[in-house]
């Protein structure tokens, strides 16, 4: 199939960027990074830059990948990381537009890369259990109700992408942090430091220069991991509790 | 150079916790003084960086993606093994290792194998302890099941998504020792170099890949946690930016890469679909559990399935072949990957391949999900539940088990696993080969540790499934911490590292010189079609099964592509800036040198054992046959110099509790 891409090109984080116009042709069975590198391949036959774009694992587990598709982040199909969106999917003679992730905490590095890191020092302001190698008790030695344990996975199965923040009109992070603060709060082993976490993460969030949440929802409806937004509701709980009564000082 | 392991003496069962009890070790205020370089953040790097720095040790830490959480122990899918016994069903240490040892085809070392046995169990309260959400019971306590090569329940699992759980957890203790300053981090930056002094590792030369600057770094050790060159084969499960640049850096610095032909293909992947294809995707061991792995015995069905006139769910019982129950029946589906694979080649060779290319095999569930709909149908006190309520409940507790797996499947296939049974194939997976190293994870050179799967110690020629996590996370929580006090109890006069000598200097000159060919060749092809060639040759002749012929073809295909490689390469963009193409030419020319290794390898070890099958040596049923009388050692490479031969060194492999046998899983 005959394709139109129409790609966001920036030089360096500096420069102003724009949209140029790409011809590429695909095969159904191609993956959407498959058929970008093939428009790469032939950049670099014609000895033009190719397009700079991120990708890992291409299996939709590493969250590296971070292009916005026709105004979606990930693209068109539900519950799908770019990387594993299909050209099965796109017609003959179709445009698509391609996009970083787009706010003022992810700064463009090139093209469709951005700088994500504002969410590694979301996590080191306070997104983990303090418990030093050699430390644990058995592992069985706290029973985890199946329950909360299915929950606190769904949470913890957020890759980091930043697709939500990317989606957010508001370019809020706190699907992301909200998956954290619920992942390590609904265990036993993560509830003693709950409110030093929710009071760390939403202040390093603040810091970082993500917007506020204003319920539009658009986070979970774009998450490839369908993260769910009771996290917010239970990150906001966590945090009004913990401004509230705890003593903790942040 | 005579290799000395460092086992330490006494019984095997005794040998570690005398070695913690007697090892040289460096007092708090010491440790304040010492700096170590970890290269790496998958499971071992993330787990060592996080467990030194809360010893006290200074640590700077490397990653060349945009955050550690991104490292390729992410894509581990199945689950972890330990040693706990949980199931009540007769495992132990011991087990354990014995499993490992024979899985890997009696070919790696009893000392290290028996400690990743040991300290398996204490990974899974660690992990339990940083809130791994591992998979549990009802009763609220951890579940487990079982993988290849293994007649216990030994393996804990976090849906498919395992790996995932247990790097967020090490990321999570790494980022804690980043926010108090204990650990200094660096994303998007690639080692390029390893710095000796005095033939110590020293630092490292790293490039900024956001700048395109190259620096220099110090320390009193060097901890190469870099993973496993399955890349070399470009089409692989691996990562696409997973390479050998820092283990093959080491190399050419006179660190020795051990049993480099080792490789794993995994018998469970999506099969090729095309030749733009970039990677392979992996369906989890843990899928054998469960699923019955088949092809249709007569020829007339497998041309009809290839011809697209019959489906596979139309083919009567009788004339399926379920190959694996068939020539295994103490294992049946879940043979060690080695076995599995090669039964697959074997099917596909003999003319019954499912897919047009013929080169796939079923993997089907429809078996398990009438078994637990029924089951389930019983708990719900469904008297005689209908053929439809059956698989409606069935496929619910298969979703359970193995959602995320289907839901990929069907992403990349279009076709749904729950309905008709999935196409596999194998695929490269991992690499058992690696630098070399003692007992104490160091290499050759004093100072320079490797861990993980970028070390060749404990999965000698075939890697258990579930046990590359178990081993990752092993080196960095529990072995390393111990065993580089060895090293830097030494170390405590040493001042810091200045980076301004000369050995500095001069290591990155080395490295602007490499980058500078490679960008002033100006040629006509891409770094992507070499990679492809190269990927070929090695599968072609280097892969599944092996021949002397074929591996001398092999190495001169590799040599001439070399050679058109720096002659005719094109590299676009300049130095100064981020740029991809630059960073794959320069691991793409690393595995260019690798490959050839590997196929010398292939060529001197005249037996097949585990992931290693050569065709000249096999049993009359086609099963590996292993030589224990010349073979029984590892093969430690030097090559620091591309024009000359590269050197073997042996180091004999001494079994003192376990008896060399035939492996058996039938």
């Amino acid at each position: 199939m005959k394709l139109t891409l129409k790609i966001w090109r920036q030089k360096s984080p500096a420069d102003k960027g724009g949209f140029q116009t790409y011809q590429v042709e695909a095969n159904e069975h191609m993956s959407f990074l498959e058929m970008l590198d093939v428009l790469n391949e032939e950049l670099v036959r014609r000895k033009e830059e190719p397009v700079a774009f991120e990708h890992d694992c291409r299996e939709g587990i590493c969250g590296t990948c971070s292009m916005v598709i026709d105004g979606q982040p990930h693209g068109p199909q539900a519950a799908t990381t770019a990387c594993q969106l299909h050209m099965r999917h796109y017609r003959e003679g179709e445009t698509i537009v391609i996009e970083p992730f787009r706010a003022r905490a992810f700064p463009v590095i090139k093209d469709l890369v951005v700088d994500r890191s504002a969410f590694d020092r979301i996590i080191q302001a306070g997104g983990y259990i303090s418990v030093n190698t050699g430390q644990a008790p058995d592992g069985n030695s706290l029973p985890v109700e199946k329950d909360k344990a299915s929950l606190a996975f769904e949470a913890a199965a957020c890759i980091g992408c930043g697709a939500c923040v990317a989606a957010c009109p508001n370019a809020s992070a706190m699907l992301f942090v909200s998956a954290k603060v619920s992942h390590l709060g609904l265990l036993p082993q993560g509830e003693v430091e709950a409110d030093a976490r929710a009071l760390q993460m939403v202040r390093q969030m603040d810091a970082e220069g993500f917007g506020r949440c204003s319920n539009v929802t658009a986070c979970e409806a774009e998450c490839p991991k369908q993260i769910s937004v009771e996290n917010i509701a239970r990150l906001n709980r966590a945090y009004y509790r913990a401004a509230i009564q705890s003593d903790k000082v942040v | 150079m005579k290799l000395n392991g460092k086992i330490p003496p006494g019984p095997l069962a005794d040998k570690w916790t005398r070695y913690k009890a007697e090892c040289a070790i460096v007092a708090p205020h010491n440790k304040r003084k010492l700096d170590i370089i970890v290269v790496g953040t998958g499971l071992a790097g993330a787990s060592a960086a996080a467990s030194l720095a809360e010893l006290g040790y200074n640590v700077k830490a490397f990653t060349f993606h945009d955050s550690p959480r991104r490292a390729h122990s992410i894509a581990a899918q199945g689950g972890i093994n330990a040693a706990k016994n949980y199931a009540n069903d007769g495992d132990s240490v011991y087990r354990l290792f014995y499993d490992t040892i024979k899985g890997g085809d009696y070919r790696a070392r009893e000392a290290n194998v028996h400690r990743l046995a040991e300290v398996s169990v204490d990974i899974i309260d660690q992990c339990v302890a940083q809130g791994v959400p591992f998979a549990r019971e009802y009763g609220g306590l951890l579940e487990t099941r079982s993988f290849g090569g293994v007649q216990v329940s030994r393996t804990f699992y976090a849906r498919g998504q395992t790996g995932q759980q247990l790097l967020i957890g090490a990321y999570q203790a790494l980022s804690r020792q980043i926010h108090y300053g204990r650990v200094e981090m660096y994303n998007r930056h690639e080692m390029l170099d390893v710095v000796l002094i005095d033939g110590k590792a020293r630092g490292i030369i790293a490039r900024n890949l956001v700048t395109g600057k190259l620096e220099r770094f110090g320390a009193h050790a060097v901890v190469l946690a870099t993973g496993g060159y399955g890349n070399v084969f470009y089409l692989s499960t691996n990562a696409m930016n997973c390479n050998v640049t820092a283990a093959w850096r080491a190399v050419r610095k006179g660190a020795l890469m051990a049993n480099p032909c080792y490789t794993q293909i995994h018998p469970t992947c999506i099969p090729v679909s095309g030749d733009y294809q970039s990677k392979l995707t992996l369906m989890s061991e843990s899928l054998r559990n469960d699923g019955r792995v088949w092809v249709p015995r007569l020829t007339e069905d497998v041309m009809a399935i290839r011809e697209g006139r019959k489906k596979p769910t139309e083919i009567p019982e009788q004339d399926r072949d379920y190959y694996l129950e068939r020539r295994y029946p103490a294992f049946g589906n879940l043979v060690p990957r080695d076995v599995a694979s090669r039964a697959a080649k074997v099917a596909c060779d003999e003319g019954h391949g499912v897919s047009r290319s013929g080169l796939a095999v079923y993997l089907d569930f429809a078996s398990a999900i009438e078994r637990y709909g029924r089951s389930k149908a019983h708990a719900m006190g469904l008297d005689q539940p209908d053929r439809e309520t059956i698989t409606r409940l069935g496929e619910a507790v298969v979703n359970e088990k193995y959602g995320n797996l289907f839901e990929m499947y069907e992403k990349i296939t279009g076709d749904n696993p729950y309905k008709t049974p999935m196409m596999i194939f194998p695929a490269v997976h991992y690499t058992m080969g690696g630098l070399w190293v003692d007992y104490n994870l160091e290499t050759n050179i004093p100072g320079l540790f490797a861990l993980g799967e970028a070390n060749f110690s404990d999965h000698g020629a075939n890697r258990l499934g579930a046990s590359a996590l178990m081993q990752g996370l092993a080196d960095g929580y529990f072995v390393l911490p111990y065993t580089i006090g060895t090293f830097l109890a030494g170390e405590i006069k040493s001042p810091s590292i200045d980076t301004s000598r000369e050995e500095f200097r001069q290591a990155e000159s080395e490295v602007q010189e490499r980058i500078d060919r490679l960008l002033n060749i100006r040629g006509s092809q891409s770094v992507e079609s070499f990679h492809r060639r190269l990927g070929l040759a090695m599968w072609d002749y280097c892969g599944m099964a092996r021949h002397a012929d074929g591996l001398a073809k092999a190495r001169t295909i590799i040599r001439e592509l070399r050679e058109e490689f720096y002659r005719d390469v094109f590299v676009p963009g300049t130095a100064q800036e981020y740029n991809p193409e630059l960073e794959k030419a320069q691991r793409v020319a690393d595995f260019l040198e690798l490959g050839e290794l590997m196929v010398v390898d292939a060529l001197q070890r005249k037996e097949s054992c585990g992931g290693h099958f050569r065709e000249e040596y096999q049993t009359p049923d086609g099963e590996a046959l292993r030589n224990d009388q010349d073979f029984t050692y590892v093969a430690a490479w030097e090559w620091t110099n591309t024009d000359i031969e590269p050197v073997l060194h042996k180091e004999d492999l001494v079994f003192e509790n376990v008896e060399l046998k035939t492996r058996s899983y039938a």
